[in-house]
């Protein structure tokens, strides 16, 4: 057991540690779908076409990857302090409430580039403040983030129903949702930004908060690994009594992390409210706040390999889309189970294959060593 | 003498309602009492749904049917157990790892083999697990008072729902007074103690997390073949969540975990039963504010107004023997 490990090399642990992780959570995804008495690797054509293959798949591509993006650094930012921040979706959820409450105020009056700013700062500050309460639960009382912060999705659920329902919904309109949004609440396409590739997105709802969320992605690394306050989240993520010990407050910490994290979360409401249906509408989240997750998880929180999981994710979500329409037994619900399957392999199961990898790399290693020892020798 | 009957009838489905949320409860008690946390509840009993609709629809039996849901279930319960006791990975990302297998894999199958958008067939009687009326509860039916809390409020459920409350006192037994029991809650507390007794922790904690997959499949079945009749896409709509609000509002306490499941339940029928209505003084009570209510007091409760809940010490922590 006390075998001393190689410590794997970075190009390892960052690329081909996950490759295998995902390799194998996609391999038993095939199982599945074997099952199902269809084709593993048809599906999995059918479905990069459907996502790749056309102007508007690759539209819709980027767009779902923009939740992800958001969501997926939320989860990030709170792993990166220890935390593990379940309640992206809720967060999400009254987000949408901030952007939902500028769009409708707002949107008919000012342009969208006055609008939107305030609209940031307004599904940020939502999502934060719904994440308050779980921070603060476990910077003072202790209780465990993860059942306060599932508490509050299922909270935040029955709010928005209630207050899409009773008090936002127009007495004109069936469904639950809000009226449409003025000229101001709705962001420009990113059409322009596939035209200049040669691609014709057509009616896919890429837009604006794609940048956005690129932006965020940046800032969070800078905050991370740039700055005071991230030495701060990350010293306390990876040893709190070494935080303690230096007088990192962490009740301030905790507390900081949190509620950037529900920020990020909040802000992803850009996306579907503001950018694409230009309304509130029950729902909206649609369980990206759990995609988020898997996507922290296999882009190993870095924000760079948040933004390619995000895009993997966003793929799958589009050509798990395409797929229904040729294999009508493979629904979108097959996407839960991939994604089940990369938390699974990418995050409980992320030892299962370490050992061995590192068992090899080791073995490699000192071959080399040897033969360096040897050549030493000789030469003397 | 109407509004007797009104409220034993609320009772009644308050009794209806917090069976099943009593049995995921104490499956995650006995799992979270050996320090394995499980956030999987929900996927189990969602997985143990499905096996029973799928099977007891095949077979026409709903005895078959609770055999393919603790099977299923306790596969599930292994795949945590490799994850979080064999492999040390994180026990909650395991737990939401299976919530979300289980989801997907249950409609998609549900589709693939039934054709009807994820559900199962509606199965007859036959296939279900049904009311049982208990001895005399038409004859003592007439006698005021006690006569209908016989008839309305104990006899006429499904065996399933005897099973529940049986299990109380019966797991009050086990972890209070078996050997199994004190070494359960001895490897949640301190496993080491338990190792330097010379007791494997990791074998003690998969009989814990077979043990919750057992009675998160008969949970499941309950739902699919005996409260309702088949399974339905998400059927159990976030149940082994407030089961596990449940447990952790009990302090993880197998009595007390019965009361938390009746009032769990308790707020659940009676947003049923309020949905539209107007009380007096009051108005009409918002449905949704119901639904929340069992998260809000939860959530009171580990803000510290109720009392203080304090986790198993060694829950959530994979065992390194070697130290």
């Amino acid at each position: 057991m006390s075998q001393p490990f190689a410590k794997l090399p970075a190009w390892a642990d960052y690329g081909l540690l996950p490759l295998i992780n995902l390799i194998v959570a996609f391999f038993v995804a095939g199982l599945v779908v074997l099952l199902v008495g269809e084709s593993p690797i048809e599906a999995a054509v059918l479905m990069v076409k459907g996502a790749f293959g056309s102007g508007d798949g690759v539209g819709y591509t980027l767009y779902y990857a923009t939740n992800f993006i958001f969501t997926g650094l939320c989860v990030a930012v709170a792993f990166h302090c220890g935390l593990f921040n379940i309640g992206g979706e809720g967060q999400a959820y009254i987000g949408g409430l901030g952007v939902a409450f500028i769009g409708l105020g707002l949107g008919d009056t000012l342009p969208w580039w006055v609008v939107f700013p305030l609209a940031i700062i307004a599904s940020g500050i939502a999502g934060a403040l719904w994440a308050l309460i779980p921070a603060w639960l476990q910077a003072r009382r202790g209780s465990h983030v993860v059942i306060t912060t599932i508490m509050f999705n299922f909270i935040a659920a029955s709010i928005m129903v209630y207050i899409v329902v009773q008090i936002l919904k127009p007495m004109n309109i069936q469904s639950p949702e809000t009226r449409v949004f003025g000229a101001g609440g709705q962001l420009p396409s990113l059409g322009w930004l596939l035209n200049s590739v040669g691609l014709n997105m057509r009616s896919a709802p890429l837009n604006l908060s794609f940048l956005i969320a690129l932006v965020a992605a940046f800032l969070v690394w800078v905050l991370i690994w740039r700055t005071k306050l991230g030495y701060e989240i990350r010293t306390m993520g990876f040893s709190p009594k070494a935080a303690r010990y230096a007088g990192i407050s962490e009740l301030r910490i905790i507390i900081i992390t949190m509620m950037i994290s529900g920020a990020l979360a909040g802000m992803m409401a850009l996306n579907p409210i503001m950018g694409a249906q230009h309304r509130l509408q029950l729902d909206f989240v649609a369980g990206a706040g759990f995609v988020g997750i898997a996507v922290a998880l296999m882009g190993r929180s870095h924000p760079v390999g948040i933004v390619l999981a995000a895009i993997l994710f966003g793929m799958l979500y589009q050509g798990g889309a395409e797929i229904a329409f040729d294999m009508p037994n493979i629904s979108r619900d097959m996407i839960v189970i991939i994604q089940g399957l990369v938390i699974l392999f990418a995050g409980a199961l992320e030892h299962m294959f370490r050992p061995t990898l590192q068992r090899l790399f080791h073995s490699l290693t000192r071959k080399k060593d040897g033969t360096a020892h040897a050549l030493a020798g000789g030469s003397q | 003498m109407d509004s007797f009957i009104t409220i034993l009838q609320l009772f009644d489905s308050t009794i209806r309602l917090s069976a099943p949320l009593l049995l995921a409860c104490l499956a995650g008690l006995y799992s979270e009492r050996a320090g394995i946390f499980d956030i999987g509840l929900e996927g189990k009993m969602l997985a143990g749904a499905f096996a029973a609709g799928a099977v007891a629809t095949w077979y026409g039996s709903a005895s078959l049917g609770l055999l393919a849901a603790i099977a299923v279930s306790v596969a599930l319960g292994l795949v945590h157990g490799f994850a979080s006791i064999t492999h040390r990975g994180n026990q909650i990302v395991s737990g939401v790892a299976i919530n979300f297998i289980a989801a997907g894999t249950t409609v998609i199958l549900g589709q693939a083999w039934f054709h009807q958008g994820g559900r199962t067939p509606s199965l007859p009687n036959t296939a279900r697990f049904n009311a049982i009326n208990l001895p005399g509860a038409e004859t003592l039916r007439e006698i005021p008072i006690i006569g209908p809390i016989y008839f309305e409020l104990i006899s006429g459920h499904s065996i399933l729902v005897y099973l529940a409350f049986l299990l109380v006192p019966f797991t009050w037994w086990v972890l209070y007074r078996t050997r199994f029991g004190l070494r359960l809650r001895a490897v949640g507390e301190n496993p080491a103690a338990v190792d330097t007794a010379g007791i494997s922790v990791p074998w003690l904690r998969y009989r814990a997390v077979i043990c919750c997959g057992i009675l998160c499949g008969v949970a499941g079945a309950y739902l699919a073949t005996a409260q309702g009749a088949g399974f339905v896409k998400d059927m159990t709509a976030g149940k082994g969540y407030i089961a596990l609000a449940a447990l952790i509002f009990a302090k993880w306490r197998p009595v007390q975990a019965m009361y938390a499941c009746l009032l769990f339940g308790f707020l659940d029928a009676l947003g049923i039963r309020l949905q539209g209505q107007t009380l007096p003084l009051i108005g009409e009570v918002p449905v949704q504010l119901m639904q929340a209510l069992p998260y809000i007091l939860t959530i009171i409760l580990l803000a510290g107004f109720i009392g203080k809940a304090i986790p198993p010490k060694a829950g959530g922590v994979a065992y390194v023997k070697e130290r």
